[in-house]
């Protein structure tokens, strides 16, 4: 559901709930989009390898 | 024939061999698999399930397998955002364990609402004040991040490993983990509470009703104290398990140590405020419902043996063994322990959603006798299957155990 579905109701309760969803699902998304774009970054060759360690 | 795809430097068994031992878990998801095809294809009535047992079996290890594999959650809480550097040799075990239980309870979940295709109904005309909606909301995103965290993993394979962009992608996801560690220890938090709470809410169930704090009944936060006090040991029991039969150490002891350490301090805790929970229901809920605890025990198998089992012998036994240095230094004390931990929060939630429903509320009410029938065990055995053989999988061609070639190492040639 989101703020142009019909069934939507502009109160506190629908924004707890939503904003704390899509704050999780944002963090997920960001997280996976910043890896994808560092990744292809570095597979190009316009951003250096870090050495990794466990 | 697939040594090139085993981890290096360690040793494994035949290929004959494992696919001798993976015929039962085969076996088990083959039985599934045919009671979820009938299940989907003539609908529910394959099942016991009634308008009295709308929750059952399933239910039963859902929320048995969702409370077991909170180790996920809180061993990666305790290695990311705490910096237990320690937990890093069992992370990868607490998390192919999270994803085993989280998957296995949503494809389970996925044959009891009945309608699979309208799945998605409680996502987008979703009822805000429903603790089933924030349950399954917060569930799906964990198992998302439950996925995320298992990527890495995979990535690190001998063969995949030797992609470049593969490899780049996983040491690349590693190194945020602790953005989706925190989103998962948000995510668990919720859902393991809000799976309590939906218990606690039910007041026309006096068994189950609890008083609370603000929106959240007591049972909110005992969900979330017994999930994350039995995890660890969940953990520890299927290390423990994977070095019986590979008779070989995959984990230091200061790992083990620590979780089992953990889990006893969290097991104590909550055996306190469980008690006083128990306290707070028999001399309050029950008594204003017109009942008296011995009420609900005149008919039926259950009986108070239950409680006692739960509160004494996988309760307060297991916290003492666990807090006793001596005792969870010791191999068979410290799997005793962990064994009784798990087999308590398997009971606390068996008591939660089967008795609740069986036992009479009103004068006219009867005992509710409920017996799954071969397709709810196919079901419910398939998952079980299907984690010894995710579980078998992973650590046969994946990291899964980083110092497992230090503790284990081959000799030369």
């Amino acid at each position: 559901m989101t703020p142009i579905s019909f069934e939507w109701q502009w109160n506190i309760e629908y924004a707890v709930f939503f904003g704390l969803l899509y704050v999780a699902l944002g963090l997920i998304g960001g997280g996976i989009t910043f890896v994808a774009i560092r990744t292809a970054l570095q597979v190009f060759g316009f951003m250096r390898e870090r050495d990794f360690h466990d | 024939m697939d040594s090139p795809l085993l981890p290096h430097g360690v040793k494994r068994c035949t290929p004959g061999v494992f696919f001798l031992w993976t015929l039962p878990w085969l076996a088990l998801l083959a039985w599934g698999g045919l009671s979820a095809v009938l299940c989907l294809w003539k609908g529910l009535n394959q099942t016991n399930m009634s308008n009295v047992f709308a929750f059952a079996l399933w239910i039963v290890f859902d929320l048995a397998v969702i409370g077991l594999g909170a180790g996920a959650f809180f061993t990666g809480f305790l290695t990311y955002i705490v910096g237990r550097k320690e937990l890093k040799s069992i992370i990868n075990t607490a998390v192919v364990i999270g994803f085993i239980c989280y998957s296995g309870a949503m494809a389970m979940l996925g044959i009891d609402i009945g309608q699979p295709v309208r799945g998605w109904f409680i996502f987008w005309h979703a009822n805000i004040h429903s603790m089933l909606v924030e349950v399954s909301f917060c569930i799906t995103c964990y198992l998302i991040v439950l996925a995320i965290e298992f990527i890495p993993l995979i990535l690190g394979n001998r063969q995949i490993s030797k992609v470049k962009e593969l490899r780049l992608l996983g040491h690349n996801l590693h190194e945020i983990m602790a953005v989706f560690a925190a989103t998962g220890t948000f995510l668990s938090f919720f859902h393991q509470g809000s799976l309590g709470g939906m218990f606690g809410v039910m007041y026309a169930r006096p068994f189950a009703a609890r008083e609370g704090f603000y929106i959240w009944p007591w049972t909110f936060f005992l969900f979330v104290l017994s999930a994350i006090a039995c995890g660890p040991c969940f953990t520890i029991l299927c290390t423990k398990l994977a070095e019986f039969l590979g008779r070989k150490k995959l984990v230091p002891d200061d790992a083990i140590q620590f979780l089992a350490k953990m889990s006893g301090w969290l097991l104590a805790l909550y055996m306190v405020l469980k008690t006083f929970d128990y306290l707070g229901w028999i001399y309050g809920v029950v008594p204003r419902a017109g009942l008296t605890f011995m009420d609900f025990f005149n008919e039926g198998p259950y009986g108070v043996w239950l409680i006692v089992a739960e509160m004494i012998f996988c309760g307060f036994l297991p916290a003492i063994i666990l807090l006793t240095p001596a005792g969870r230094k010791s191999q068979g004390w410290l799997i005793l322990a962990s064994l009784l931990n798990c087999t308590g929060i398997v009971l606390n939630r068996f008591l939660f959603i089967i008795v609740t429903l069986a036992v009479p509320v009103m004068p006219f009410d009867r005992f509710w006798g409920y017996l799954p029938t071969w397709q709810e065990w196919g079901i419910g055995l398939a998952v079980i299957g299907y984690g010894f053989l995710v579980f078998s999988l992973a650590y046969r061609y994946l990291p899964m155990f980083p110092k497992e070639t230090e503790l284990n190492p081959l000799p030369v040639e």
